[in-house]
């Protein structure tokens, strides 16, 4: 039976090819076909405003969603993104309001979310739990942290100077210092994800990781640095916020692990492990913050956004899925 | 055989897209009798099985049971009209015990909407104490894989069915468990139940078989009683050529080296290994045969760094190695091909090239830590060539390519390394007859190449025809040594099970059939 699917897909070798290029593109076409309408439906989406709003907003998500595809490449998930965000945010504010430098202070909230990332990597590699479990309590301990840390009320951070705000806030050239980061990042990581020798180590941990271990890769170790490189980007996103915002809030982020990892899975990222592109996740927070954005423009209540975005999810893969499988067939 | 065939196949054609599995294929199976299905890998085999069991769907033709056409939209719709299948890939739930494993189909069918486990159980261990002493209280998960297969035909056993279809059932089995298979097959016939029997192995079809068909390439080729042809007549038609020799040439006398490649002294484990020492010469193929879980693949892993040794020593042309980790092995020059193709030989959903290169990442790395694609790809064409994979890219993932070509893709990636020993389990295991021969060729001018190659083999007539010399292991010791002169079927049995020549006699399987 496999055997002669397997002949199949054989003649087909140029489609096959092209496959992870077609999803990207099948993102792109329904990005610009909502956009499209949304367009005449509404006289404010097509607006220099809203689409600079609409970068922006998931610019700061996109630098998290990139540490979380490369994590589910590597066949690991981390549901505490939202959390540390919120930490490297609080525990930033925190010193800052103490009289620590910001930019020092932010240092420490990013060195400290990669902590939380170690701590993960521990519970994973060495004591042998397994991604989820670690991160549903790493989430709930990292929240925990953030309230004791704020006492439960949003810190104010209105003094920080000028030259911090302009991170979150200024621009260069027209164009805001969030996005140019968030294409920096996106753009690096998509370079070292498809070139360098280390990201490669990932695909096959991913992919086999006993095959992996058999060929010599020391697939703890490779779990344990993508664990730590996903907390230590939503530690930078962390600090980026409260540089936008000038606040740092206990709560923000509750919820922001299920965006993200939608985002990673809609661009075509496998829970499985072994395939996921950067281009394809970050296709994937656009598409999320399109839809988001035209419901607001469109009036739809908040209560209904949350069912809209989750339908919207299982849509996207369910088509996905199909067209995999017809192609594979 | 007047009577009507218990099961038909009328002009029976499946496409998957352009390519066409099967193109007109006509099967009949006669009541009580036990029918080869022969072919290479992708020779359709197994395509039609699946659309016997309601696994797959025919574009065209018919399927008749008893004589009246019946549409198997469905694997339970399969069950009900009586018709089995044991998988070649082996489909248990690991974490559930023997029991429910072997009951899950029937389960399907039954009314009641409780559990007896009771009762389950006491049937369970009944349907297995046939085949082996399995516990049917244990997971499946800490069986070995040749008690997964036995769990995969009990399984089977379970339903009442009228057609059994086993395909490659003893790919995965020793030689006693295949025996103990081969009687139950043979109870099974007598009470009735008509079975099919795809197998590449000739000596198995021979000895068990009434009638043999082949298919190549989707048709069917011819349909003949056992009685009436050779092994040789029925591999010539798979392949479609001649095999004049099904193994290479052994290592010529005047050939032998007394080099020594790898040298292994008082290997232990403190668990499953003892004292294992032996010495590799350069120029020959070693065998290391004996059951599974004698400790043959616990010996290779020790080697190479895969399984924790608590003494002994690794020598390479006569230099003390220290290899703690895989990786120290590699270095080394000593690499692994498991024996477990799928779960942790290749990585399916890669590309070819990136498969290639695994082990070889150090040297295809720039200084900047970026992989030079180029060279990556330079590597994998120059491999795939040199090996005859045949594929439609070297960007198209290992999944796309046939059981063989896959298994070349392994090798190619140990040889990647420019390795110094390779040592290899079960090399050819659900590989057809043709690339088998090509792996067993290459394995052969590697060896001449003054590569060390040590074969773990399941397959006697591999280690026979291949190896030059062969170790048999019984119980984590080597059990004894024998060279070309000394090697036969019936002496690596009877080393490997302990026994004694007189009892072995009962057994008489065919002699190799190279």
């Amino acid at each position: 039976m496999a055997v002669d699917t397997m002949v199949a897909t054989h003649a087909q070798a140029p489609a096959w090819k092209r496959i992870g290029t077609m999803r990207e593109a099948g993102l792109i076409a329904i990005i610009l076909a909502l956009g499209i309408v949304m367009s005449f439906a509404s006289p404010h989406f097509l607006t220099f405003g809203n689409m600079r709003a609409m970068l922006m907003s998931f610019s700061v998500e996109g630098i998290v969603v990139v540490g979380m595809t490369i994590l589910l490449i590597v066949g690991g998930i981390d549901l505490a993104v939202g959390s540390v965000v919120c930490f490297a945010m609080v525990l930033a504010g925190s010193l800052f309001l103490a009289g620590v430098d910001p930019w020092t202070a932010s240092l420490v909230g990013i060195l400290a979310s990669s902590m939380i990332g170690m701590i993960m990597g521990f519970f994973v590699t060495v004591v042998g739990l397994n991604h989820f479990i670690t991160s549903l309590a790493a989430m709930v301990i990292v929240r925990g942290l953030c309230l004791v840390i704020t006492k439960g009320t949003p810190l104010s951070l209105f003094t920080l100077p000028a030259s911090f705000k302009a991170v979150g806030q200024g621009t260069f050239h027209g164009v805001p210092y969030v996005i140019l980061i968030f294409v920096a990042v996106v753009v690096l990581f998509d370079f070292l994800l498809r070139r360098a020798t280390a990201f490669r180590k990932v695909f096959y941990t991913g992919s086999n990781e006993k095959a992996a271990l058999y060929s010599g890769i020391k697939t703890k170790q490779v779990k344990f640095w993508v664990t730590v490189l996903c907390s230590t980007l939503a530690g930078v996103a962390g600090v980026i916020y409260m540089s936008r915002f000038g606040a740092a809030t206990p709560t923000f982020g509750v919820g922001m692990e299920l965006n993200i990892i939608a985002a990673a899975v809609i661009g075509g990222a496998s829970l499985n492990g072994g395939s996921g592109t950067i281009l394809g996740a970050i296709l994937g927070i656009a598409l999320l913050s399109v839809v988001t954005s035209s419901l607001i423009l469109l009036d739809v209540s908040v209560y209904w956004q949350d069912m809209i975005k989750g339908c919207i999810l299982l849509a996207a893969v369910s088509i996905d899925h199909l067209l995999h499988k017809r192609k594979a067939a | 055989m007047t009577a009507q065939p218990v099961l038909e196949v009328r002009r029976v054609t499946k496409h998957f897209g352009a390519v066409k599995a099967l193109t007109e294929v006509d099967f009949r199976l006669e009541r009580g009798e036990i029918h080869a299905l022969c072919g290479e890998n992708g020779a359709g085999k197994s395509t039609l099985m699946n659309i016997i069991a309601g696994v797959l769907q025919p574009n065209d033709g018919e399927v008749l049971v008893d004589g009246a056409p019946v549409k198997i939209a469905s694997p339970a719709i399969a069950q009900t009209l009586g018709i089995g299948l044991v998988h070649q890939e082996i489909a248990l739930c690991p974490d559930a015990t023997v029991a429910e494993n072997m009951f899950m189909a029937a389960t399907n069918r039954r009314r009641s909407p409780l559990m007896n486990y009771g009762a389950l159980e006491r049937e369970a261990q009944g349907v297995m104490n046939r085949l082996a002493p399995i516990d049917v209280r244990r997971k499946v998960a800490d069986l070995a894989i040749s008690s997964q297969q036995l769990v995969e035909i009990a399984k089977a056993l379970t339903l009442d069915c009228r057609v059994l279809i086993l395909d490659e059932p003893t790919a995965a089995l020793t030689e006693a468990e295949a025996q103990a298979l081969f009687g139950i097959i043979r109870d099974l016939k007598a009470a009735g139940i008509s079975i099919i029997y795809i197998s590449h192995r000739m000596a198995e079809i021979f000895s068990l078989c009434d009638r043999v068909t082949v298919f190549r390439d989707g048709r069917h080729v011819v349909t003949e009683k056992i009685a009436d042809v050779t092994p040789d007549d029925v591999v010539r038609r798979m392949v479609g050529r001649e095999i004049s020799q099904l193994y290479p040439p052994k290592q010529a006398p005047e050939m032998r080296s007394d080099e020594t490649i790898l040298s292994v002294r008082d290997l232990s484990d403190g668990d499953r290994i003892d004292n294992v020492s032996f010495d590799l010469k350069r120029g020959e193929i070693l065998g290391i045969g004996g059951l599974i879980g004698s400790g043959r693949t616990e010996i290779a892993e020790a080697i190479c760094g895969l399984r924790a040794k608590s003494k002994g020593e690794i020598a390479l042309r006569g230099k003390p190695q220290r290899i703690g980790n895989y990786r120290d092995a590699v270095n080394a020059g000593i690499v692994y091909l498991s024996e477990d193709r799928k779960g942790s030989g290749v990585f399916v959903d890669l590309s070819i090239a990136q498969n290639i290169s695994v082990l070889d990442l150090k040297t295809l790395t720039g200084p900047l830590g970026l992989l030079n694609s180029r060279a990556e790809a330079d590597l994998a064409h120059d491999f795939v060539r040199r090996l005859g994979v045949r594929m439609g890219g070297i960007e198209m993932p290992v999944s796309s390519l046939s059981g063989g070509n896959q298994q070349k893709v392994a090798i190619a990636k140990q040889l990647a390394v420019r390795p110094q020993v390779i040592l290899m389990d079960e090399p050819t295991r659900g590989i057809d007859v043709g690339a088998k021969s090509e792996i067993h060729r290459l394995l052969r001018e590697l060896a001449e190449a003054g590569i060390g190659i040590v074969v773990i083999s399941s397959e006697l007539p591999e280690l026979l025809g291949l190896c030059d010399r062969v170790l048999v292991v019984r119980e984590g010791v080597i059990a004894g040594e024998l060279d070309d002169r000394e090697m036969s079927e019936e002496a690596v049995i009877r080393l490997a099970s302990g026994v004694t020549q007189t009892d072995l006699i009962a057994t008489g399987r065919p002699a190799n059939v190279a």
